[in-house]
Parts: C-alpha cells; structure tokens; sequence
C-alpha cells in the first residue's frame, strides 16, 4: 500500500513517527501551515514557520525516506489577531516557491469579518499564482461553515476543481461535492471521521475527488490512520486498485495541479498511466551532498 | 561589478538542459540583463523552469549552476553592497536549495566588497549537510579561523566530506588538530566508529606541519 497523506502536522511528530509511516507505506505528505497551539503574535515567527516548512521539515521528512511538501497561509484562527496581518503581505515570497502546492489553511474558524477578508484575499493569491487552495472547515457549526466557505469560493472565480473543502463529514460531504470541490475527510480520534465511517462514505459516493488524510498534529492523534482506512476499505471489499486511488493517486492528481510537486523517482512511484499527471512538476533525485 | 565565477561553463550548462529548459534560462538572462525584473523574482521558480539533478557525475547539480548564472547576470547591474543586499534576502526568504545556491554563488564571488560571512554562519548553524556543505566553499576564507575550525568540526559531525572545503591543507592548524583529536577521543570513548575525514585531518596537520 502506497500513501500519499495530503494532510499532515509534522513539525509536532517525532522520528518514530516518520520510521513508523515509511513502513506503513507513507511516502509522500502535504503539511499544511496552521495554527501551533500557541498564538503567535508577530509577522516574524510566522516567517520562521514558513522557513522551517519549506526547509528543515522537508530536509527531516527525505531522511526517511518521504517527499515533504506544504501549503502556506494565515490560517483563520490568527487571521483575527490584527497584529497578523502582515503575514498576508509576506505570502507571495513563498507561494512561488517549490514544494509549495497550495494556499493554505484558509478558512473559517468563527466566521468573523477579519476570518472573511483574509480567506477572500488568499483565494485571491491561489488564483494569481495558479494554485489549489486547501480550505479548513469549522469546528463549531460545520454546516454553516461550509455553506459560507462554497459561497466565497464561487465569488473568487477559482475553479472548484483547485479547491479541497478539508475535515467534512456525513452532513458537508453533499453540498461540497455538488459544487465540484474536492472532498478532504480527516481520520482522527474523536472530534473528526474514523475509518468505518470513512469506508461508508466511499460506498456510497464512490472514489472521485476523495482526499484521505490523518490531519495528525500535537493533539491525540495518528499518523498511521491513513493506512488503517486503506485497511478498513479492502476489509469491506474494495480492491488494491480502489485502494490506491484515494490514498495515492486522488492526491497526487490534485496536487500536481500546483506545477510544485517534488515525488522521488522510485520503483513504487507513480504507476505509468499515472505518469501524465507529473507533467510540469519538479522530480527530486534524492538530497545528496553535493 | 563584482564578478561570480560559474559552478558550469555557460555553454556546457545549456548543452544539458531540454529545449525548453534552455529557453526558459535564457529568458531569465535576458529579463535579467535588461533590469526588467530582479533576482527575488526569478529565482525561487528557477529549477522548476528549468531542471534539477546532476550536470555530470561528481560535477554540480543543474539546478545551482542556473542560479548561480541568474546571480552572475544579476550582479553586472548592481553595486557590490546592493548585490550582497539582494542575496541576504534571497537567502533570507530561501528554501533549502535556494539557500545553498545562494551559497555556492558567494563561493564564486572574491570581491573583497561583497563579505557574505553572516550568510555562511547562519548555514553553518543549521544542521542540514547541503547547507554545510555549501558554506564551507571559497567564501570561507572570510570566516574567522575559530570560525572556520568550528565549519570544519561541523562538516565531521554531520558527515559532509572534507574533500569539498576550500583551503582545508592550507588552513588546519594545531588547534584544529587539537579540536579533532578531543573528537576523536569521545568517538573511541563511546564505543562509536571515527569518520575517515577526522583522522584525515589529524594526519594533515601533524604529517605536513611538523612543529604542529
């Protein structure tokens, strides 16, 4: 089983964590920029974070053997401290960048005015440097949440095929998926989806536009719950193909849009009918010393 | 003008590269040239536009010689303090290989105005071995010799080879020997295998300098 986890916090986890994906067949992740728990209050130690995304995670990440990429954006959260603002001014350094393959976290998370102008600025900037966006969805009130989130999506003029409406459930997955958003479902303990539930939504929608991801961070939570999925599907009768699909090649697909790609040449990359989707994007031949 | 020696003869660079590869390069040149854009632009897209991987076996990867050329052409329009300027923030605002092209080109570059021994510093405080690497280049010899003994304890510790640091017979001193042979004692003392490269070095100053 080949994993592709487009949804994952791994400036929270440790070596174990990064030894333990390898073996269950992780080999690529999306880390999208988000909030670390603890508020920051200035431009700079949001710089700091950027730098370590596209920098010693990545470098952290190929040492086990596993293609790091990110998403860059002030997440809602933060969006609401005045004293962030700036971080919008400081995106277009990074959104050009290599291995960046979308804006975001972008999003409500209490639906403010300051939540409003932030993600409608940054829907704005994944449309100018031609990238997907990853949209959070809220905690509290999910459904009004997403009905909001569609509806500036469709004002920004961003083609839904570039949007991933992330953490939806059995109540968001129906409006997401008739607007043509791609659906991000997070496997996590307790307050997201768990595998059987996962596998149920698959059954009855089947396999397009499904982005699988462990969404782990520094809460409770588990990076190899990807693969539990991909567990819980062949269980319930779907095949090594079905398999596949959403855990590697549903991802790969979408993010390979951005052009930002970095996937290593391996003998279990790609498959060949999946090799047109790389078109564009940045082959990395192992991070030897020169 | 300052000027930066390429990682790559202009020609040999362009003879490894696609088609497409080669015309996005000289695009950048060209805009470049003209002053009608500046380096933060083009750089942080230029191994996408053009390739990655290694010129030749052992030789420099496509990727940094094409920066470092886009620098090169960069620095005929600017001053030496706004050339060191424009990499500080290039370096700044850089990924892990932009940073180590910016690197590499301060390794091309001998004007004695443009002093980029805070950028290699910042490097060599990472432990990244790329960045390490890129450091310990020709630009060293600007670092301090408690400086430049730290650089090469560094490469030891995070297994960067030796072979790639500048002036490394020229410099190593006594109490480089001294820094590694400490090294070596706590590598025996642990029961931890010693790099080749630090008995290298032990060999290189007690074998050619005698007094040492």
């Amino acid at each position: 089983m080949r994993i592709f986890d487009p949804h994952i916090h791994m400036t929270s986890r440790t070596t174990d964590d990064y030894e333990r994906m390898h073996a269950a067949g992780v080999r690529a992740v999306v880390e999208p920029a988000f909030w670390l728990g603890q508020p920051r209050t200035s431009v700079g130690s949001f710089t700091d974070y950027f730098d370590a995304l596209v920098g010693w995670e990545r470098f952290r990440a190929s040492q086990f053997g596993i293609a790091h990429h990110c998403t860059i954006a002030l997440n809602p959260k933060e969006a609401n401290d005045p004293r962030c603002d700036g971080v919008l001014d400081v995106l277009p350094r990074y959104l050009a960048k290599d291995g960046v393959v979308a804006v975001g976290e972008i999003g409500f998370d209490s639906m403010g005015p300051a939540e409003e102008r932030a993600f409608r600025r940054q829907l704005d900037l994944a449309v100018e440097f031609e990238l997907p966006a990853m949209v959070h969805t809220p905690h509290r009130d999910k459904e009004g949440g997403t009905r909001r989130t569609l509806q500036l999506v469709e004002e920004s003029g961003i083609d839904p095929g570039l949007v991933v409406v992330d953490h939806l459930n059995e109540l968001t997955v129906g409006p997401v998926d008739a607007h043509g958003c791609w659906m991000g479902f997070s496997i996590y303990p307790d307050t997201k989806m768990d595998p059987q539930r996962m596998v149920r939504i698959l059954q009855e929608r089947g396999p397009a536009r499904v982005l699988v991801n462990s969404a782990a961070d520094w809460g409770r939570s588990d990076p190899l719950l990807t693969h539990a999925t991909g567990e819980a599907m062949l269980a319930a009768g779907f095949s090594d193909d079905d398999v596949d699909r959403v855990l590697w090649r549903n991802p790969v697909e979408f993010f390979a849009q951005s052009g930002r790609l970095l996937l290593p040449e391996t003998d279990d990359a790609p498959a060949p009918d999946a090799s047109s989707l790389f078109e564009g994007n940045s082959i990395l031949r192992g991070q030897q010393v020169s | 003008m300052t000027s930066v020696r390429p990682l790559a003869p202009p020609e040999e660079l362009r003879s490894a590269l696609s088609d497409d590869a080669r015309r996005a390069l000289d695009d950048m040149v060209a805009v470049l040239a003209a002053g009608a854009t500046t380096l933060g632009r083009v750089f942080p897209a230029a191994a996408r536009r053009t390739a990655r991987g290694d010129l030749a076996a052992g030789g420099p990867r496509l990727e940094d010689a094409v920066r470092v050329e886009l620098v090169a052409i960069a620095a005929t329009r600017l001053a030496p303090g706004a050339l060191l300027d424009e990499l500080d923030q290039l370096y700044r605002y850089g990924d892990a290989d932009e940073k180590r092209a910016v690197l590499l080109a301060l390794g091309g570059i001998d004007d004695p105005a443009v002093d980029g021994s805070a950028v290699l510093l910042d490097a060599l405080r990472t432990n990244d071995p790329r960045l390490v690497a890129a450091a310990m280049g020709p630009h060293a010899r600007r670092l301090s010799p408690h400086d430049w003994r730290h650089g090469v304890l560094k490469c030891l510790f995070v297994g960067v080879p030796l072979a790639g640091v500048s002036d490394l017979a020229v410099r190593a001193d006594a109490e480089l020997t001294e820094m590694v042979r400490r090294y070596i004692d706590e590598r025996e003392a642990a029961g931890r295998p010693v790099p080749d490269d630090a008995l290298l070095v032990h060999d290189l100053t007690t074998l050619t300098r005698p007094e040492a």
